[in-house]
């Protein structure tokens, strides 16, 4: 593929972005039955005549899913409507076995709204179309071809566990003015949007897991020109890759509109392997979904009055919590977007909440929780350790019982399942030694292992004492006070400082 | 629906919804589909004829709203209850044919 360097690319043409971002709610049942939602049950266990769409099956909107697409849309600032239908997008193809999607169309839930994102220390307005509720599709399995793509295999093999999982779509405006930043501007929109939704608790936003995923539309113009045809990137599901896709999409059609060539109209296939996306289809009219309104389901009319109760109701918006976090605790602003690209600032605040210090709670989630989380292929938040935990072994810190090596073994018996922190310490034997009885054996040990060490230190060579101090924190596993057992050296050594 | 007149529907559009509709039609069944489909829509057509511009096209025909349920999991079908129905299952999975190359 041939391509025009990003920012070379960005200084001779506009970029029009948008963005299409689906979220499965984490509802206990499917939108329309009783199935379970629960991801990764074995095949075609969580399934009924109704997700199935075997004849004379008839669906009841699940009102949790409702309730929660409002509060999405409330969310972002949207207008709800006070009447509207689903309906039903027709299609054929097997990961659904109705033949259609019960959908949205033309009377969405929630329209007209908006997400403020900070990029690079500017606002940035993200201008929302519409959020509707739909259901989710089945998954296939392509089976004979190459790496599990549908190209060249001899057939497929559809689970339907996911099919009718309620599924909300935001959709942005098409988002211009985002100058030489677009894929910046795109990457900060979902992260922005996800930590929304999670503080809204209505989806765990997983995208690694396809609870959250994206389709990333891109076009470029000449300035002052009218915009250009858009192409839409899916399968984009990480937040690495949004900025990916769109960021190899402007640098792809710099180069065919440099050269004279047309954009068409297409979807496009990321491939997180690469970084790079492939030409699909191109793009069937919307007309060909013959949609229209579902006669099985009755309209949706949310009452006024219930819908003011849902927004008086609302918590803080993450940007809102992260002003806080900055204001009140004394964070940086570095500090706070770290937080907020990781994922951590809800639990940032509640370890703050359950008392340990801003930079405690901000050392802990930023540093060996995240390797950990990295290690573990989890988001952070998602650690078997609790924000009480967190605080609670750092209260154990501030208070001398544990040094910081002890404190990182200690969380790390609480990932490994073996209690809170009061258990591991009392199951590990995980406390600071400072009785000079148990730490003098350990330092006689030292210097009778180091007798080179030793005699430097008798010569005046001070410094050389942290070698002998090393091994005693090794002989006792970390666990001696560092400062008692470098006093009872020197004591012993017969130096004074 | 257009107001004067009635829709018609030719053998080209049939061909069309065929294809997207993963039929496989020959010569003689779209002239057939296509001669059969245009009765019937001429037949209801003659609804046109009696609705006029200031009555809403009806979706529902009972005036319900908000029929809803509680967020409660109920039993699901047993995997083989639920692949009961397929022509072909593989690995507790509904096993379908190749499919097209599109996507």
């Amino acid at each position: 593929m041939t391509a025009i360097p990003y920012a070379e690319a960005l200084a001779e043409f506009e970029p029009v972005i948008g963005l299409e971002t689906h979220v499965e709610l984490g509802t206990a049942s499917k939108m329309f039955c009783g199935c379970a939602t629960e991801f990764g049950a074995e095949p075609n266990t969580q399934t009924c005549p109704v997700c199935l769409g075997l004849p004379g099956a008839l669906p009841v909107v699940n009102e949790t899913a409702i309730e929660s697409t409002i509060r999405i849309g409330l969310a972002l600032h949207c207008d709800i409507a006070t009447w509207c239908r689903f309906a039903r997008k027709n299609y054929f193809y097997p990961d659904m076995p109705k033949n259609f999607q019960t959908s949205q169309y033309d009377e969405p839930l929630c329209t007209d709204g908006y997400l403020d994102v900070q990029v690079k220390g500017e606002t940035v307005r993200i201008p929302i179309e519409r959020v509707h509720l739909e259901e989710d599709t089945g998954k296939s399995l392509h089976v004979g071809g190459a790496t599990g793509r549908i190209h060249g295999a001899s057939h497929s093999l559809v689970d339907y566990n996911r099919a009718g999982i309620p599924l909300v779509e935001i959709v942005t405006k098409p988002v211009t003015g985002t100058g030489a930043m677009p894929a910046e501007v795109a990457k900060a929109y979902v992260t922005e949007l996800r930590d929304v939704l999670r503080g809204l608790g209505v989806s765990d936003v997983k995208m690694e897991q396809g609870s959250m995923r994206c389709d990333v539309n891109v076009s470029l113009n000449k300035p002052g020109q009218e915009w250009g045809t858009r192409s839409e990137t899916k399968n984009v599901n990480s937040l690495r890759s949004v900025e990916r896709a769109v960021r190899s999409e402007v640098e792809r059609q710099a180069y065919v509109l440099r050269e004279g060539g047309r954009i068409v109209q297409e979807t496009r296939h990321f491939h997180e392997d690469t970084g790079m996306s492939t030409s699909g289809r191109s793009k069937e009219e919307a007309t060909d979904y013959r949609n229209f309104p579902e006669p099985d389901l009755v309209p949706i009319a949310p009452d006024v009055a219930w819908v003011a109760s849902l927004r008086a109701a609302l918590p803080e918006a993450p940007s809102v919590r992260r002003r806080k976090l900055v204001e009140e605790l004394g964070l940086s602003e570095n500090d706070s977007e770290a937080m907020v690209n990781a994922g951590v600032l809800d639990v940032v605040l509640a370890t703050v909440a359950a008392g340990a210090s801003a930079a405690e709670a901000r050392n802990w989630w930023l540093g060996h929780l995240a390797q950990s989380a990295n290690a573990a292929g989890v988001d952070a938040p998602d650690l078997p350790i609790t924000p009480a935990q967190v605080a609670e072994v750092a209260a154990l810190v501030a208070s001398g019982s544990l040094n910081a090596g002890l404190a990182r073994q200690v969380v790390d018996g609480v990932l490994a399942g073996e209690g809170s922190p009061a258990e591991v310490v009392a199951a590990r034997g995980l406390a600071i030694v400072k009785d000079e009885g148990a730490l003098s054996a350990a330092v006689e040990a030292a210097i009778a292992a180091d007798p080179g060490a030793a005699q430097k230190v008798r010569d005046g060579k001070v410094a050389a004492v942290g070698a002998l101090v090393g091994s005693v924190m090794k002989a006792t596993r970390g666990q001696a006070d560092a400062g008692m057992a470098r006093a009872l050296l020197l004591e012993k050594l017969g130096v004074s400082e | 629906m257009p107001e004067a007149g009635r829709p018609t529907i030719g053998r080209e559009e049939v061909a069309h919804l065929a294809r997207l509709s993963r039929l496989a039609l020959d010569d003689s069944e779209l002239d057939r589909l296509a001669g059969q489909l245009d009765v019937i829509l001429g037949a209801v057509a003659q609804i046109s004829e009696v609705s006029a511009a200031d009555v809403p096209p009806t979706s529902h025909a009972v005036p319900l709203e908000n029929v809803t349920r509680p967020d409660v999991v109920m039993p699901s079908l047993t995997p083989a209850q639920a692949l009961s129905g397929a022509p072909s299952e593989e690995d507790g999975r509904f096993r379908v044919p190749r499919i097209l190359d599109e996507e």
